[in-house]
């Protein structure tokens, strides 16, 4: 029970819900509700393994996961924008789908080993006492652009003007509408980059933090715990980080639990009858309801909350489509 | 004669959507420097119209020129290019962000990086220049109405709109503010703006506009008529095709006993600020008691705690019974019918048949209900009925509510509440957005309500409405109630002033100080 | 090169074609197959060996019928789950859970034992029948509650009850009950299981080895009640209300906290259901995988049927069959694939229900008036 292994083992699982939930929160705010996110990861995931495998190049596998991503939530963008479908259901269907097309072309990937994302040090910043070894020592490059990922997307939301429109048609459309700024246009664009995000954080999985592929058991149900954040990060890219580290670390965390005899200088019931583990499994779990009723409370207390136009399609006047 | 090209001229514009032909071969011009009314009661086509010259449709057929030139607009952005700005009625601020982002949304400057404090000292430069107050870093939903209305226009002003379309800007202004509004299209005119600007309320059209252009049912009737001569008789005709009749046939009536007791409430709206402020009033059994009052004063809250949906401090008796704070299903068993604001989100379910809608009542009690269950063949018949009864337009009761027109789906509703037998019927805003036709008939059903007995709370922002309805007149102002007059021989300038927050007491006591230091002594 | 004609989609005024949804549901399902067949020539299986496959081993015989059936039978009652919550809007998506958790506390009743074993058939079973309703709606309640009082979104809570559904079962099984330290409980005694064709077999020689099971009679049970719940009676009337105009139903003086807390538990419990059937009516015991997915399935049943509790049982048919072939079929996913696709297909189509297409011929620009001066 190492609170610097813990962290740091945080920080890693953690990038991978950090980049689902913020392109979650790109979608998000524009108004499109995503919800084929464990769809998408899956997809990103084999594709990236597959694609690293085959060319030998992770760099490649890498960027297939995003196209994959990307490709699948545009699918999701046609339906619900264009065809005006239901967002909860279209988001469910590609989860289906992502889940399937991942698991049939997925066939036979099981035990093979790819080029990885490399990991290495950050020279000097890991010198640092405790914060060192904990940022800055051997993570995964991806890592490494998460941490910067983070403030740039802050900055780009609440600071730009790109962001500014962003956030107009997530709140009220019809107002960006009438001042020339194209609603579909860019619901279509941050819903991209949501997926492609998405398939990012599959990579992340299958090709750096927890390489392999393992049929449905490489995603576990991240996907879900990312769009649950989501609503607790109250769409801020900062708290999604926040949120997404922490539950990294929590995973970790429980699997230090099951270990030692000794915990907290009591005997470990986990290690005299490891199947009390199961519970500690469920942590995750409940903690994404936990931080659900937080977020819902905290929204409904300061008034705050989800973009007005979140999963209403948008329909202008007459015009038809 | 060399003559300045018109600002705008459009001709020949027909534009029609499934099921409607909205503009029917309109022709309409619009001088260099002039006010341009464009009147026209609901549904005429005005503002399809001018959302046509504001490039968010595309005419079917027609042509339109821009001081001279030939254009063709494909989104709402090339009408701005050409100098056209449209200030809706319906605002389209963000409500989240600060005026001086909502100014700035859609343009091309600031590039990447917002300077906000930068474009706010613009903003503010702005306003000197016509005299439109507002902070600029205030956000949307903690300005008042006017405030907004200001930052609609400063918006079009901004992108150097010189031809300026206003679509019922005085809509949600109180007296003082369309005052004010006036001044501030004056100003603009003065500075070489010309202004289109839609209503069909007649007093402001004959207040302020140089020409009028009279559009009904799609098809134009007046075109640019100079206002000078022009009687609200004649408008009025011109707008509807005959003689208007400007009042309801209303039978003197004793008012029975107290039905509803509303003493001393309190309530805060939606955003938390109190919008009830110590309500106090009475309505009795065969009266109209009126409410009148810019909207956003409180009125919408005050139908909210009588029908259950908001809670509240203070009493509210039905019949002595206390309904304050309680469910709604409370003050429907306690006899209250309640004719909603908002015919579509609150008052019926749109994808449900007639039938249904007719039912959300009565499902709960015989003959509708049968145990646990519910007797659709029943309903269906009964539906049957009140759509005869009252005359509703649609294909059998199995359509569904969102296919009907506004006028239409009203008197579903007035069907359904009026069935209950209510003791109590509130009714809000009954005939907004409706036409002529069927603003008589469901006025004609609230009369025939108070002629049955029921008391009756009217809430509305028409005051001629109110006028000719009503048994008496309350007037509501910042969640208070400023005075309550009798509505026969009504001094239309009290309510005015009530309605901008003087209260009946000061009024009377400025009228007459005379008489009161003669009694004084 | 312009086409002489331009495609518009136009909203519908009048009322949709009665025949439209079952149509774009019956093509959903047909292109889906196509596309499924065409993504496996790509990945070089044979689509049509495969169709013909698929066909003798979900209808080709009785036993292949009794097979669909029995897997078809909890589809039924998790469909009509997903469909009594659709109808509110509320996006159940822990009916697997749902159906673990009635899968655990039906098998209490022998675990436990909640009655002594040598009771009558009839005491044990109904007894597993009211427990597997009141395991499914428990874990209904939670969510519901979160939902109604908190409005805390039930897709979340519903999927994450999911996992910890799953986990829960797991320690049971692993730990107390497991048999020799398998992951499975022992084996229920007869007595404990749902009638089977194949126990007839003596009296009927037709019926041998038929797995067929009193599940389906209890999921075609549900199926009326269902429909009469939703089509008849007065808690229905509210359910659809508010499902279409939440702000309506609460003028109406419809109690809406109550009323998503109950239907939630009214679907956690035909899952429950379900889960009960599984249990006592083919496995016969509480082990850790009962379910391939049936909740899930659940959805794009409900989903394709259109809510309609009857055409939930054709659906439900149908889906049997993709899992009864599936079993075979290489590669594993492909019907889960088949199942998203189909969902797609389904919602994709479903905006033809509310637009029309319509071809407008472009006309030949007008030759423009001279204007005299």
């Amino acid at each position: 029970m190492n609170l610097e292994i813990i962290l740091h083992a945080g920080l890693a699982t953690g990038t991978i819900l950090l980049f689902a939930a913020i392109g979650e929160v790109f979608a998000e705010r524009a108004g499109v509700l995503n919800l084929g996110v464990e769809g998408m990861m899956l997809l990103g995931a084999m594709a990236g393994f597959s694609t690293s495998l085959y060319t030998g190049n992770v760099w490649l596998g890498l960027l297939a996961a995003i196209i994959a991503g990307g490709i699948l939530s545009l699918a999701h963008g046609l339906v619900t924008i264009h065809f005006q479908a239901d967002q909860v259901v279209s988001g469910l269907s590609l989860t289906f789908l992502g889940t399937g097309l991942a698991l049939v072309l997925g066939e036979g990937l099981t035990g093979k080993n790819p080029p990885l994302v490399p990991a290495f040090n950050i020279p000097g910043l890991s010198a640092i006492p405790f914060i060192g070894p904990v940022f800055f020592t051997d993570h995964s490059l991806l890592v490494y652009v998460g941490y910067v990922f983070v403030p740039l997307a802050w900055y780009y939301i609440f600071r730009t003007r790109p962001g500014m429109h962003l956030r107009a048609v997530g709140e009220k459309p019809d107002a960006a509408d009438t001042m020339g700024v194209s609603v579909y246009g860019l619901r279509y664009l941050y819903v991209c980059v949501g997926g492609c995000l998405a398939g990012l954080a599959g990579a992340t999985i299958s090709l750096s933090v927890s390489p392999g592929w393992y049929s449905a058991q490489t995603t576990s149900g991240q996907g879900w715990i990312a769009v649950g954040l989501v609503i607790f990060a109250q769409w801020d890219p900062l708290r999604a980080a926040l949120g997404a580290y922490l539950f990294g670390a929590l995973r970790r965390g429980i699997l230090d639990l099951q270990g030692p005899a000794v915990l907290f200088g009591m005997r470990n019931p986990l290690y005299i009858n490891s199947n009390f583990g199961f519970f500690l499994q469920m942590t995750p779990y409940i903690l994404t309801i936990v931080a659900l009723v937080i977020g819902s409370r905290q929204a409904a207390r300061k008034r705050l909350g989800a973009p007005a136009a979140l999963g209403l399609p948008y329909i202008r006047g007459e015009r038809g489509l | 004669m060399s003559e300045l090209p018109f600002a705008v001229e459009m001709k020949d514009i027909v534009i029609r959507f499934p099921g409607v032909l909205a503009n029917d071969r309109v022709n309409f011009t619009l001088r260099q420097g002039e006010i341009h009314a464009l009147l026209g009661e609901n549904g005429a086509g005005k503002s399809t119209l001018m959302n046509a010259l504001a490039g968010l449709y595309r005419p079917t057929s027609g042509t339109i020129k821009i001081n001279g030139e030939t254009v063709s607009f494909s989104s709402p952005k090339d009408a701005i290019a050409k100098g056209i700005g449209m200030v809706h009625q319906h605002f389209m601020l963000v409500p989240t962000q600060t005026v001086t982002e909502n100014i700035l949304l859609g343009l091309e400057q600031p590039r990447f990086f917002m300077r906000l404090k930068e474009y706010d000292q613009k903003v503010m430069a702005l306003q000197e220049q016509f005299g439109l107050r507002v902070d600029p870093a205030a956000k949307i939903w903690q300005l008042s109405v006017g405030e907004q209305q200001r930052v609609e226009i400063l918006k079009t002003l901004y992108r150097g709109a010189n031809i300026l379309i206003m679509d019922e800007p005085t809509a949600v202004l109180a007296p003082q503010e369309i005052d004010d509004l006036i001044e501030t299209m004056r100003a603009m005119v003065a500075q070489g703006k010309s202004i289109v600007f839609i209503s069909h309320k007649l007093q402001e059209v004959t207040a302020v506009a140089d020409r009028v252009t009279v559009l009904r049912k799609g098809r134009v009737t007046a075109e640019g008529v100079s206002i000078e001569g022009m009687t609200k008789r004649d408008l009025a005709q011109l707008m509807v095709g005959r003689d208007v009749v400007f009042s309801v046939a209303k039978k003197p009536q004793d008012p029975g006993d107290v039905v509803l007791e509303v003493q001393d409430v309190h309530a805060e709206n939606n955003k938390g600020v109190p919008a009830l402020r110590g309500v106090s009033l009475e309505v009795h059994q065969g009266e109209i008691l009126g409410i009148a009052g810019v909207s956003g004063n409180g009125q919408s809250e005050l139908a909210e705690v009588i029908t259950g949906m908001r809670p509240c401090q203070g009493c509210i008796l039905i019949n002595g019974k206390d309904v304050a704070n309680q469910p709604p299903i409370v003050s429907i068993r306690s006899g209250v019918a309640h004719v909603p604001e908002d015919r579509t989100h609150v008052g019926s379910a749109p994808n449900l048949s007639i039938t249904d809608n007719t039912i959300m009542k009565a499902y709960r009690e015989e003959p509708v209900a049968k145990g646990w269950s519910v007797d659709f063949t029943y309903a269906r018949e009964n539906a049957h009925r009140l759509k005869q009864a009252y005359d509703i337009l649609a294909p059998s009761v199995e359509t569904m509510a969102r296919k009907l027109s506004g006028g239409n789906l009203q008197k579903v509703i007035l069907a359904r509440e009026i069935s209950q037998e209510p003791r109590l019927m509130v009714a809000v805003q009954p005939t907004r957005g409706l036409d002529v036709g069927a603003i008589e008939a469901i006025q004609t059903l609230i009369l025939a309500q108070r002629e049955a007995g029921t008391a009756v709370l009217l809430i509305s922002e028409e005051l001629e409405e109110l006028l000719s309805l009503s048994d008496r007149i309350a007037v509501i102002y910042e969640g208070e109630i400023m005075g309550i007059v009798p509505a026969e021989g009504a001094d239309v300038e009290e309510l005015g002033l009530m309605m901008t927050g003087s209260r009946l007491a000061d009024i009377q006591k400025q009228k007459a100080p005379g008489d009161l230091e003669g009694v004084a002594a | 090169m312009k086409l002489p004609f331009t495609i518009m989609f136009e909203k519908r005024m009048e009322d949709v074609p009665k025949w439209l949804p079952a149509v774009t549901s019956i093509g959903s399902v047909l292109i889906a197959f196509l596309i499924s067949g065409i993504i496996l020539k790509l990945i070089g299986g044979q689509p049509l060996r495969v169709g013909k496959f698929f066909f003798e081993a979900t209808f080709g015989s009785w036993p292949a019928i009794s097979d669909t059936l029995v897997k078809a039978t909890p589809l039924i009652m998790v469909g009509l789950a997903c469909t009594i919550a659709f109808k509110m809007k509320l996006w159940n998506i822990g009916a697997e859970g749902q159906f673990y958790m009635g899968a655990f506390a039906a098998s209490l009743v022998v675990l436990v034992p909640m009655v002594p074993l040598d009771s009558p058939r009839y005491v044990i079973i109904g007894l597993m029948i009211i427990m597997g309703l009141i395991g499914g709606a428990v874990w209904g309640f939670i969510p519901g509650v979160l939902k109604g009082k908190f409005g805390v979104n039930e897709i979340i809570t519903t999927l994450m009850l999911n996992y910890i559904a799953i986990l829960w079962n797991n320690f049971w099984i692993f730990n107390k009950w497991s048999d020799a330290g398998f992951q499975m409980t022992p084996p229920f005694d007869k007595s404990a299981w749902l009638p089977r064709l194949a126990d007839y077999a003596r009296e009927f020689k037709a019926f041998s080895g038929i797995t067929l099971h009193l599940g389906v009679i209890i999921a075609l049970v549900a199926t009326v009640v269902v429909w009469w719940v939703l089509e008849r009676s007065r808690w229905g009337y509210e359910i659809k209300l508010t499902g279409d105009n939440k702000e309506a139903a609460r003028y109406a003086g419809i109690n809406i906290v109550r009323n998503v807390i109950l239907v939630m538990m009214f679907s956690g419990a035909l899952a429950g259901l379900a889960g009960m059937s599984e249990v006592s009516g083919v496995v016969h015991r509480l082990q850790e995988r009962i379910s391939p997915g049936y909740g899930f399935t659940g959805i794009i049943v409900a989903w394709l049927a259109k809510l309609n509790p009857f055409a939930v049982v054709l659906v439900s048919i149908l889906f049997g069959a993709l899992i009864v072939a599936g079993r075979e079929i290489q590669p594993s996913g492909l019907a889960q694939l088949l199942q998203g696709i189909i969902l797609f297909m389904v919602i994709s189509s479903d905006v033809l229900l509310r637009y029309k297409i319509r071809f407008i011929r472009l006309q030949a620009p007008a030759v423009r008036e001279v204007e005299v001066a």
